[in-house]
């Protein structure tokens, strides 16, 4: 029987593993041995000069739009979140929840094909406001550009983040909220100073799925952004695709893997003096 | 400051508009450029509409069709593939006693941990040496590396909400090890592995980024087709394609919460 068995569960577990080892961690050890390899094979830095020189303006322009988006998606969840569990308006509550998921499984390929059009200096955003009589016709512009990418990275991980932390939400002990409530805190305070502290775990651990999320799509920032700077995904594709170059593409893709895990260690870096406080 | 009741009552009702248009308006461009026959400066809306695009692309001989069946094919067989080591490797997670297993945990979460494009590329030129780049072997193997994380990490949460009375009462009355699992546990846990089945499903239906590196061009599933036809600006093929890729991305999310009970999402990574 399993729960007496050593062996069993490890040969249970043994073909997900490999299937990981192989399709993961290799290539990803492959990818970080490659960084430092010149095409010759001999071990080298030139990847990430040649990297850095090219595509330095890539890199923290990818790593501006990611620390924005994140922090939007943050503010978006928290704000949603927070109106979910601590609103008095029934109905208004109720139309919240089922209007924000929507986005929850739309694909970014997909949400970047209808933010193409949307927000185009002729999309059916600038159409319907001056429609509407909200904007003059000569203020209508074009969104396509990192405003474009970072509407589109939030409108596609809010909702995310938004079922995570309203979920947590959800699970707090209401005693706390009442008796602050009773005490006469206001609201935005209940939310700041007493649900967000207790949630900080779930919402963390939801926009560092986001951010790592957000740092590689690919198709987001090809189909919204011509311009240059642009995100480093899509200077990763140009290497391979336009010169065959792995070397810089994957120095490159260690300079955003050590962005996510800086990103990481910060956060592990702050719960663990927590935990010792 | 104090606002009226009448002025609350706008100013939510104006919250919610916007947060409606926001969500639904996207959405709706969408819409509208498939039905577009004609659409040009300076028109607000298009000048001809009409249903000639989506004939176009429901040809039985159109590529969308052939996308369409090839990436349903690779889905399915992305989903037979992962869930087929996932469920034995979720079952010892949930049940069985494992070295390392927080290692061993950790492991299944660092596909989420590090940005996959680079990887993708990696994998695209390991795969080159053996011949499955440009294959549908390929691009399976890639979408269930993927794919595999979530049905893992759903398998072992729906497998630790039974109850393990009932696994005991089983065996009490004479039932074998592997006829416990098959008649009480594997049933049980249905509700959670037809939600890990149908998130690797559209993970790989969806997918791009791995798609791109690895199948293209030989390998033309959806996403690849709606993103040649959008960036060559043929905007009514890749609306249409992006709305077929929409309809079980939405209905999944309207039935979600009936197959994820909260049980088993408070277990997952537990």
């Amino acid at each position: 029987m399993i729960a007496s068995s050593r062996i069993l569960p490890l040969l249970l577990v043994a073909p997900a593993l490999a299937i990981v080892a192989l399709l993961f961690v290799y290539p990803l050890g492959y990818s970080i041995a490659t960084a430092f390899q010149d095409r010759g094979g001999a071990w080298t830095l030139a990847n990430f000069v040649t990297a850095w020189s090219f595509y330095g303006r890539d890199v923290g322009f990818s790593a501006l739009i990611v620390l924005l988006s994140t922090a939007l998606v943050g503010a978006v969840a928290v704000a949603i979140g927070g109106y979910l569990v601590l609103g008095t308006t029934r109905w208004a509550v109720a139309a919240l929840a089922w209007l924000y998921r929507w986005p929850l499984f739309v694909p970014f390929i997909i949400a970047a094909q209808c933010m193409r059009t949307f927000l185009a200096k002729n999309g059916l955003m600038n159409n319907s406001l001056i429609a509407a009589g909200l904007m003059p016709p000569e203020a209508a512009q074009g969104f396509l550009d990192w405003r474009g990418i970072v509407i589109t990275f939030v409108w596609k991980q809010a909702p995310f983040a938004t079922l995570m932390v309203a979920g947590a939400m959800a699970a707090l002990d209401r005693g706390t909220i009442d008796a602050a409530r009773n005490l006469g805190a206001s609201r935005l305070r209940i939310l700041l100073e007493i649900v967000v502290p207790q949630v900080r775990p779930t919402l963390m651990v939801a926009l560092i799925l986001s951010c790592v999320t957000m740092m590689s799509v690919l198709s987001v920032p090809l189909m919204l952004s011509g311009q240059s700077p642009t995100m480093m995904t899509v200077q990763m594709a140009y290497r391979i695709n336009q010169h065959g170059d792995y070397g810089v593409a994957n120095a490159l893709g260690l300079i955003s893997y050590l962005m996510t895990a800086l990103v990481a260690w910060v956060y592990l870096r702050e719960t663990l003096r927590e935990r010792a406080a | 400051m104090t606002l009226s009741r009448g002025g609350l009552w706008i100013l939510r009702a104006a919250g919610i508009g916007i947060l409606a248009y926001a969500v639904f308006g996207p959405l709706a461009n969408l819409l509208i450029w498939s039905f577009a026959e004609a659409w040009f400066w300076p028109n607000k809306l298009p000048s001809q509409w009409g249903f000639r695009f989506w004939d176009y692309v429901f040809r039985p001989t159109g590529r969308a069709m052939e996308a369409l069946t090839l990436s349903l094919l690779i889905a399915m067989l992305t989903v037979a593939l992962s869930l087929a080591v996932a469920v034995p490797a979720g079952y010892a997670l949930a049940r069985g006693r494992l070295p390392w297993r927080p290692i061993i945990m950790l492991a299944f979460l660092l596909p989420q941990a590090f940005p996959s494009l680079p990887v993708y590329i990696n994998v695209a030129r390991i795969f080159y040496g053996f011949g499955l780049n440009g294959t549908v072997t390929g691009v399976v193997l890639v979408h269930a590396s993927h794919g595999l994380v979530f049905a893992v990490w759903i398998a072992t949460a729906a497998f630790a909400a039974i109850d393990r009375e009932l696994e005991h009462a089983a065996r009490n009355l004479g039932a074998s090890a592997l006829r416990t699992f098959l008649t009480v546990t594997l049933p049980l846990a249905t509700p959670g592995l037809i939600a890990s089945a149908i998130f690797v499903f559209l993970e790989s239906l969806d997918e791009f980024t791995g798609s791109f590196f690895v199948g293209a061009p030989e390998v033309r599933t959806l996403p690849l087709e709606m993103f040649t036809a959008s960036m060559g600006g043929n905007y009514q093929i890749s609306s249409i394609t992006a709305l077929i890729l929409l309809v079980p991305s939405i209905a999944f999310m309207l039935v979600v919460e009936r197959f994820l009970k909260g049980e088993v999402l408070a277990k997952v990574g537990a």
